[in-house]
């Protein structure tokens, strides 16, 4: 990949969620909810998000804060459904 | 009803000031116009005639000529006052209610106020002290604001009619911009426009040679959460509760025109119409609004319950682009920046009314403030559940059950819904514990906020300021009775009845009345157990109680629905106006000042490509439009506007 998952990712965030506000400092491990990234409706489209760029179909089970509540997160759990490295 | 303006000092042309301060706010009193002079004082005055409509002319002065007023809302207790100061020998020239005010203050002064039963604002000049007295109701349903320049004090019961005074003109306030942005109003008396303040509710302005001082003469208070309840027999406390509110409505159907009563579906305005019903021997007029969008559409339960009464009901249809249709007016009446489209609707609605030949109507606002029946109310109760077993999966599934109208939280684990709803991590002792949830949300639409607008707010917080507002007693009630307060006493002056009630109605010259809001329910309502109000999670218990026999079942039991309307996407989509387009775009954001242009362009995209944003999307995109507008209508910043493309 030309692209790291986490970078695809977090593009996504800056863009959707801070609307090209690339002077936030996204931590890596930072709550998306505890920092007000996302709001309910903000998971949904995470997840729509997920799935349409990585072609993962998520469980209600997978849709939990351990999972999408911060940019590692994210990209772990990413790379463990897709089995593409989180690092290309 | 009515408007008025005036002001206290020295004015060179002080007729023609008034007359244009009238002209300014003539849509709250189409039927009449005058003005009042003295030297070092003015008073001019729009009418909307309801009481004593051949005798009522303002502003009226007393017999002697040294008192005279000008006076906006109605005095309910008018009939009771009158026959009390005739016994005592006072002589009435007219049939109003504005001369039991006169004859009042002369018998007791300032404290005149603490007798009257209504929703008033007045301004009264005393000629034999050189003093002006302004004066504003219990629960701030009538408006009031004022302003200072170069030693005189000018005052109208709209911002409008000030901004006809040379010298003032409209100015963005920073901080009420960011109050609005985390609480959705700002905290009185500070206001969107620089150094304009309105009048506290329940407080009183005095104004003579010595300076201008404000008092409070009422307040909110609940008894501490460890003192014995005053009230434990749930049976005699309906009892009490329906003699109450059945007095608030029959003191509020007196008018010389026909009252009617707007009927939203939902429990509070149906209790209200039913007694008014009952109340109206010609019969009783009853409004609604009704969506398209099942999700707003409350019109199977209007309807119900027009047919069990038996009134002559009337709906206004809010159909797509209606809301972007009328917005820019709202904006105008309502006078500062608002983050949901709500009060649209009810501007059509009060139209609607005007249209149909009447001028009052009783409305069922307050009573979710009164009796608990908001849903921030539960969702604090249930999150001091959550919070003694954070890692529970069952407990937050409660949310879901208190939000079964928004499609985004049914969809969510119970882990999400604890993570968005803090449960557990905000402190328990929190004074604003239960509205954190809200207040972060809300306060996350700053994100939009330009870096000046940033620096000149210099790490500014509204929430703090709220905390430092908060009485001494606060911290000893019990939680939902806190919760109650900072309803009550921020968020329904500040927005509900001044941005979704008075404005709206009296932009077409429409007086709303509040049964629930007399303050002899309000008082007695705090007055009652917690567990009357909020039974488990069943919201106005003891109201249901109250008045089980008056409504059928269906609407007697029914769940809160609360008010909403479609927000951001009434301004996408087929029939776009070309003013939001130009509104949120590049230049005029720029121009303005007050937010970041890239970051609103992104959002205006977003918000059209996918009207099912979220509340913070829907928030920011209607609360930026909205402070465009407000920049554009009040300080003439150039946002081009244009009929629908």
């Amino acid at each position: 990949m030309t692209e790291t998952i986490k970078d695809s990712v977090k593009a996504f965030i800056i863009e959707n969620f801070l609307f090209g506000d690339t002077s936030y400092e996204l931590a890596d491990t930072a709550s998306l909810i505890e920092n007000d990234i996302i709001d309910s409706t903000g998971v949904l489209e995470l997840v729509a998000f997920i799935e349409d760029r990585f072609g993962i179909a998520m469980a209600d089970a997978d849709i939990v804060p351990a999972n999408l509540d911060s940019l590692a997160r994210i990209s772990a759990f990413i790379a463990a459904r897709s089995a593409v490295p989180v690092s290309a | 009803m009515c408007g008025f303006g005036g002001y206290f000092g020295s004015v060179p042309d002080g007729k023609a000031l008034l007359e244009k301060m009238t002209v300014a706010i003539a849509h709250r009193g189409p039927d009449e116009q005058g003005v009042f002079t003295a030297p070092q004082a003015g008073l001019g005055h729009v009418r909307l005639s309801i009481v004593g409509l051949g005798d009522g002319q303002q502003p009226m002065s007393d017999a002697s000529g040294e008192l005279t007023i000008a006076f906006n809302g109605e005095i309910f207790n008018y009939v009771e006052l009158r026959d009390e100061l005739r016994a005592k020998g006072r002589r009435f020239r007219t049939s109003s209610d504005t001369e039991v005010i006169l004859h009042l203050y002369d018998q007791m002064g300032e404290d005149c106020v603490s007798r009257l039963n209504g929703d008033f604002a007045f301004a009264l000049w005393d000629n034999r002290r050189r003093r002006m007295l302004l004066a504003r109701d219990r629960m701030g349903v009538r408006p009031l604001f004022y302003t200072m320049r170069a030693g005189t004090l000018y005052f109208a019961s709209e911002v409008k009619a000030l901004l006809q005074v040379p010298g003032i003109s409209a100015e963005i306030d920073p901080i009420a911009l960011d109050q609005i942005f985390t609480l959705w109003a700002p905290i009185a008396p500070r206001t969107p426009f620089k150094d304009i303040f309105e009048l506290e509710p329940a407080s009183l302005v005095v104004a003579d040679e010595r300076g201008v001082a404000t008092r409070s003469y009422w307040s909110l208070e609940f008894a501490d959460r460890d003192a014995p309840p005053r009230h434990v027999n749930e049976g005699k406390a309906a009892e009490e509760l329906r003699t109450l509110l059945t007095d608030a409505t029959r003191i509020r159907m007196r008018a010389d025109v026909p009252v009617g009563s707007y009927l939203s579906g939902g429990l509070d305005s149906s209790i209200v119409s039913a007694l008014a019903a009952g109340m109206a021997p010609q019969g009783l007029r009853t409004f609604s609004v009704t969506f398209d969008s099942a999700e707003h559409d409350e019109s199977a339960f209007q309807n119900e319950m027009a047919v069990a009464l038996g009134t002559d009901h009337r709906a206004v249809a809010c159909r797509a682009g209606d809301i972007a249709k009328v917005f820019p007016d709202v904006v105008r009446y309502a006078e500062r920046p608002v983050l949901r489209t709500a009060p649209a609707p009810l501007y059509q609605l009060s139209g609607l009314v005007r249209d149909t030949g009447l001028k009052v109507v009783l409305t069922g606002e307050g009573a979710d403030e009164v009796f608990a029946g908001y849903d921030i109310f539960k969702e604090s109760r249930v999150r001091r559940f959550c919070g003694r077993q954070p890692g529970s999966r069952i407990r937050p599934h409660l949310f879901r059950k208190l939000y079964p109208y928004l499609p985004g939280l049914k969809q969510q684990s119970p882990e999400y819904l604890a993570a968005f709803f803090g449960a557990g991590n905000d402190p328990l002792d929190d004074p604003l514990f239960s509205h954190r949830p809200r207040l972060k949300g809300t306060a996350a639409t700053k994100m939009f906020f330009s870096g000046d607008l940033r620096a000149r707010l210099a790490g500014y917080d509204a929430a703090d300021e709220l905390v430092s507002r908060l009485p001494e007693a606060f911290g000893r009630w019990h939680p939902l009775h806190q919760a109650q307060f900072l309803e009550s006493r921020f968020l329904l002056p500040g927005y509900i009845l001044s941005s979704q009630g008075d404005r709206m109605a009296m932009a077409h010259g429409v007086e709303g009345r509040f049964p629930f809001l007399d303050h002899r329910l309000v008082e007695f309502a705090a007055g009652l157990p917690p567990e009357m109000k909020l039974k488990g999670l069943v919201e106005k218990h003891i109201l249901r109680e109250a008045t089980k026999d008056l409504l059928p079942p269906s609407i007697g039991k029914r769940t809160k629905q609360p008010y909403r309307a479609p927000d951001s996407h009434s301004f996408s989509g087929r029939g776009e106006f070309d003013y939001v387009r130009t509104a949120m775009g590049e230049e005029a954001i720029a121009a303005g000042g007050l937010f970041n242009a890239k970051a609103v362009t992104k959002l205006y995209e977003k918000c059209r490509a996918r009207p099912a944003s979220g509340f913070r999307d829907n928030a920011a995109f209607v609360g930026i439009l909205s402070t465009q507008l407000w920049l554009q209508t009040f300080t003439g910043t150039s946002i081009r506007t244009a009929e629908a493309a």
